[in-house]
Order: C-alpha cells, then sequence, then structure tokens
C-alpha cells in the first residue's frame, strides 16, 4: 500500500527513534545515575547526610522536571546548537532528551536505592565497609532488578518524549507522524508510525522487565 | 590486663520531633577478654543503641570506648573500618544480602578486608561447614530458614577473624528450637576461637543460656551488672525483677495473700526443703510454680511459694529457708 520511498522513510525514522532513545537513554544515566546515588546518601537517612547538597540537587531535579518537554526542547536550542552545530535532526534531540531525563532518571535510581534494607547497609558497615563500597558492592548490587525496572520506564518515557521531538523537527517517527498524519491528513502513515511506536515500547518493555525478573534472587 | 571493651561513661541522645531522646545515659562497663556478655532490657532501654556505639555504628554524644586499649572514638575513619572488621556483628533481621548467594555473601567481608577471590571462597567454604551448611553454599537468603540464614550471617561474621562479636537481638525472630541451636553455635565458637560475645536481648532465657555475665538496661541506663548467677539469685534492682519474674506472668491470676520466690543451687536440691519446712511448722505451702535451669553448667532452681496466712509462721518459714541459704525474695508486688 506504501511505495518503497515511503516504506524507507519509515524504517529509517524507526532506526532515528530508536538511536535518539538509546543515546538518550545512555547520557541520562551517565548523569542521573550518579545524581541519584548523591541524592541517596546525602538524605537525613542516608550514610553520608548533607541537608545543603541534598537541597540544592533536590531544587534542581524539581525543577527541570516542572519544564514541560516541550518547552525545555525551545528553551535549550543555543545550547543544542552549540553542542551539535544545529538545533533539528534526530542526533540534536539527544541534547534535550539528555537534559530532559537525566532528573527523571536521578529520582527514580534515587527510589530504587532507598529500598535498600538499612539493616544491611548497617552490616556491611559493620564490617568495615567504606562509602564506597556501600554504594558498589550494597546500593547497587542489591537495588539492581528495581534499577533495570527503572531502565525500561525511562526508555519508554525517552521514547515518548522523542516522538514529541517532532513537532519542531526533532527526526525520528514522531516527526512523520506530524509531517504526514498532522500536516499533510496522510493518516494511514501517522497510524502505521503509531503501530511501530507501539510495538518498540512493547518490546522493550518486555525485554527489561524479562531481565529484571531474570536477575532477581529474591524468590524461594 | 586490660578488658577487652572499656565502656566509660558514654551518652547518646537522638533528635526527635518533640524533643530529645536520651537512648543512653552516661554508661560505663568493662567485658573481660572470653566472656560472653549479656546486656538485658526491655524493648526501649536503649540496648540497640548501647550495643552499636561499641562499634561506633551510633557515635555516642560523649564518652569513650576502649576496644583492647585503643579508643575507638580517637581513630580517623579509616582506622575505625579496620578496626571493624575485628568487631563481628549479627543481627536479629540476619542482614543478608539479598542478591548474593550464600558463599558470595561470606566471601563480602573478605571482599571488603580486601582479600583475593580465591582465597575468600576458599575460607567461606571452610566457614560454612563450620556452621554446617556445606550443602547451601550455592543457595539464596530468599531460600533459607531464619535459623539457616543466621548460620549463613555467623559464618559471614567470622570470616574475618573477629575478636569481639557483637549479637543484637540475634535470636528474637526465631523459634525456641532454632534459638537454642543458635546459641549452642555462639556457645562453641566463643570456646573454640576464643571470641569475646556481646549478647543484647530482652529474654531470660538467652542470658541463662549462654552468659557468664550480665549487664541489665533500663531507660538507657545501667542498673546492675554483675554474673548471671548472682542475678538469677538475688536482683538487687526492680528493674531485673521483673525481667526475671516477666517468664512466670502467668502466675498472676493465683491471688494470694503473701508469695515469695525463692532459689537454690545444686548443693540444696538434695534436701526436702520444702517437706521439711512444712512437717517443721506444721503448716501448708502451696507451690505455685517451680523450675530448675542450668546456668553455665549448674543446676539452678526457683519456686514461687504461697505462704500460710498467720504471719509469725510465715516469717519463720522465710528465716527457715534463709537459714538454709537459699535465696528468698517476696514478690507480692508482682500478682496483682
Amino acid at each position: 500500500m506504501f511505495d518503497e520511498t515511503i516504506i524507507n522513510m519509515l524504517i529509517e525514522g524507526t532506526w532515528a527513534t530508536l538511536y535518539m532513545t538509546l543515546v538518550s537513554t545512555l547520557f541520562g544515566y551517565i548523569v542521573g545515575l550518579p545524581l541519584g546515588i548523591v541524592l541517596t546518601i546525602t538524605d537525613k537517612e542516608g550514610i553520608k547526610p548533607n541537608a545543603v547538597v541534598y537541597k540544592i540537587l533536590d531544587f534542581i531535579v524539581n525543577l527541570t522536571r516542572s519544564i514541560p518537554f516541550l518547552i525545555l526542547l525551545i528553551l535549550v536550542m543555543p545550547l543544542t546548537k552549540l553542542i551539535v552545530g544545529k538545533s533539528y535532526g534526530s542526533t540534536a534531540t539527544i541534547v534535550p532528551l539528555t537534559i530532559a531525563a537525566a532528573p527523571f532518571i536521578g529520582r527514580m535510581v534515587e527510589s530504587s536505592l532507598k529500598e535498600v534494607d538499612k539493616g544491611v547497609i548497617e552490616a556491611a558497615q559493620s564490617m568495615g565497609a567504606g562509602t564506597f563500597s556501600v554504594i558498589r558492592k550494597v546500593l547497587l548490587a542489591e537495588a539492581r532488578t528495581s534499577l533495570l525496572v527503572g531502565v525500561t520506564i525511562a526508555v519508554g518515557t525517552i521514547l515518548g518524549y522523542s516522538a514529541m521531538a517532532g513537532a519542531v523537527g526533532g527526526g525520528g517517527l514522531g516527526d512523520i507522524a506530524i509531517r504526514y498524519g498532522y500536516h499533510r491528513y496522510e493518516t494511514d502513515i501517522m497510524i502505521v508510525t503509531i503501530v511501530i511506536l507501539v510495538v518498540l515500547v512493547q518490546i522493550l518493555q518486555g525485554l527489561g522487565m524479562m531481565l529484571s525478573k531474570k536477575l532477581d534472587r529474591r524468590h524461594t | 590486663m586490660e578488658p577487652i571493651i572499656r565502656v566509660e561513661n558514654i551518652s547518646k541522645t537522638f533528635q526527635a520531633n518533640n524533643g530529645q531522646v536520651e537512648a543512653v545515659k552516661n554508661i560505663s562497663f568493662s567485658i573481660e577478654k572470653g566472656d560472653i556478655f549479656g546486656i538485658i532490657g526491655l524493648s526501649g532501654a536503649g540496648k540497640s543503641t548501647l550495643v552499636r556505639c561499641l562499634n561506633l555504628l551510633e557515635k555516642p554524644n560523649e564518652g569513650n570506648i576502649y576496644i583492647d586499649g585503643k579508643n575507638l572514638m580517637e581513630l580517623s575513619n579509616r582506622e575505625l573500618r579496620r578496626e571493624r572488621q575485628d568487631i563481628g556483628m549479627i543481627f536479629q533481621h540476619f542482614n543478608l544480602l539479598m542478591q548474593r548467594n550464600v558463599l558470595d555473601n561470606i566471601c563480602f567481608p573478605l571482599e571488603i578486608a580486601g582479600v583475593s577471590r580465591r582465597e575468600a571462597r576458599k575460607r567461606a567454604l571452610e566457614l560454612l561447614e563450620i556452621v554446617g551448611l556445606s550443602e547451601k553454599a550455592k543457595a539464596y537468603p530468599a531460600q533459607l530458614s531464619g535459623g539457616q540464614k543466621q548460620r549463613v550471617a555467623i559464618a559471614r561474621v567470622l570470616a574475618n577473624n573477629p575478636k569481639i562479636l557483637l549479637c543484637d537481638e540475634a535470636t528474637s525472630a526465631l523459634d525456641p528450637q532454632t534459638t537454642k541451636s543458635i546459641l549452642k553455635l555462639l556457645k562453641e565458637i566463643n570456646q573454640k576461637y576464643d571470641i569475646t560475645i556481646v549478647v543484647i536481648t530482652h529474654e531470660m532465657a538467652v542470658i541463662q543460656e549462654i552468659c557468664s555475665k550480665v549487664a541489665v538496661l533500663d531507660h538507657g541506663s545501667l542498673v546492675e551488672t554483675g554474673t548471671v548467677e548472682e542475678l538469677f539469685r538475688a536482683p538487687k534492682t526492680e528493674e531485673a525483677k521483673k525481667l526475671i519474674l516477666n517468664e512466670f506472668a502467668h502466675i498472676k491470676e493465683m491471688k494470694s495473700e503473701r508469695m515469695i520466690r525463692v532459689t537454690f543451687s545444686g548443693k540444696s536440691a538434695f534436701e526436702p526443703l520444702i517437706g521439711n519446712v512444712i512437717l517443721e511448722y506444721k503448716t501448708p505451702l502451696n507451690i505455685l510454680y517451680a523450675n530448675t535451669k542450668t546456668i553455665n553448667g549448674n543446676a539452678e532452681g526457683e519456686m514461687i511459694l504461697q505462704l500460710p496466712e498467720t504471719k509469725e509462721i510465715a516469717e519463720s518459714m522465710i528465716a527457715y529457708f534463709k537459714e538454709k541459704e537459699l535465696g528468698v525474695e517476696e514478690v507480692d508486688d508482682y500478682v496483682r
């Protein structure tokens, strides 16, 4: 029903979406994981309580998270241009996606790490474990399934954001959906992009959940 | 000789929502090397805070803690972490790493201490043998019973050859049978490896089973210390009496004018004391409760007796028991 150019465009769009999503998730974790760890340990119940550091980071995270993504996208355009050289296309979209994802990921990491039993942390400290050992061998290791569920949620959310970036020429499937479905009333193309997006989310979600379940040792 | 643990005037205050909570108030005591030292108190007495002060998981606001003559309060963070490797701790809820198997759990303290992986595994397997869980090496904590988990925790704590083992309500989540086996294991460890053990508990039975000395904690203060025999025969303070009598709280139902608790040790157990006293005063006595226990290998007995109503006879009976060197104390406070 579609000619070859359109099929090629859809395939390219799928790759572009995957590229944006996965690279942004990676960068999001490069910033968000340390952020989540610092939020966890500097909390007043944490292993290195520090009210000042916690409050500052907490504020920044809340601030960034309260800006709607579409606005953020436009807001950071000068920065995007500075880093990537242009403000449109899928590579450029990675910049706002990362900025939006990092605080969100930080929050999820924080909530995962705070699920770790305080008693186990205490036991590690009683054996002479320092802050770094506790983070690496207790917090991250014990929370790994919860962290993986977090990755799955993050990928899904970032995928959704990447589609939104289509509104300002962000590339990928969202871009196609808006250009064809919205501007040119070619509903069939739009529906196909939606189907592809749904399938992508399902696959990524399924993979993430399967992996996290496989790595969980807490069942009998 | 310098005691292995010397606690000097420590106090710990917590900031709570409704003001300050003094969990530990100016406590001092010493523990000799090789002892099994019990700290008993009701919940909220400050036991857990006190035991956490011994490895500085809780830092006291005031006071000093000497471990083998070294003042923990003066150590740097790094030195303290090193020192903690010599002070093991086991917990009520075991606190095993749920995502690691049994063997890797035991390797954990060795990893922290920087022991090579190969060496750590070898040591872990030996330790599993000691606690009798060799066949569970590859199991995960979620697949073990409470008693097995505590055995793993004990193996883990032994990995670094500690000088001291702190047990924070280590048997409180276990059934009586398992409690007995864990206590037996602790006693073996104490004797075989000469590890000083500090036992925190709210159960007198645990103290009687393994401790040689005991300290009674009440509302953050140390109210009584001594040997377990002393505490059992002649508790000096109200708090200690309460803890001992806690066990037979069920006699409260039997109302009576005057009751005494008599305690007797191995040597007086051969004399028919109750029979004799009844024959002597031609008046019956009512035995409300009787029990014998083994404390550190000696048979120790206790009875709650309901005395006759005639005051003179009751007094004479008390005098008779005292003359026979039994421990006698009135317990009428606890029957109402």
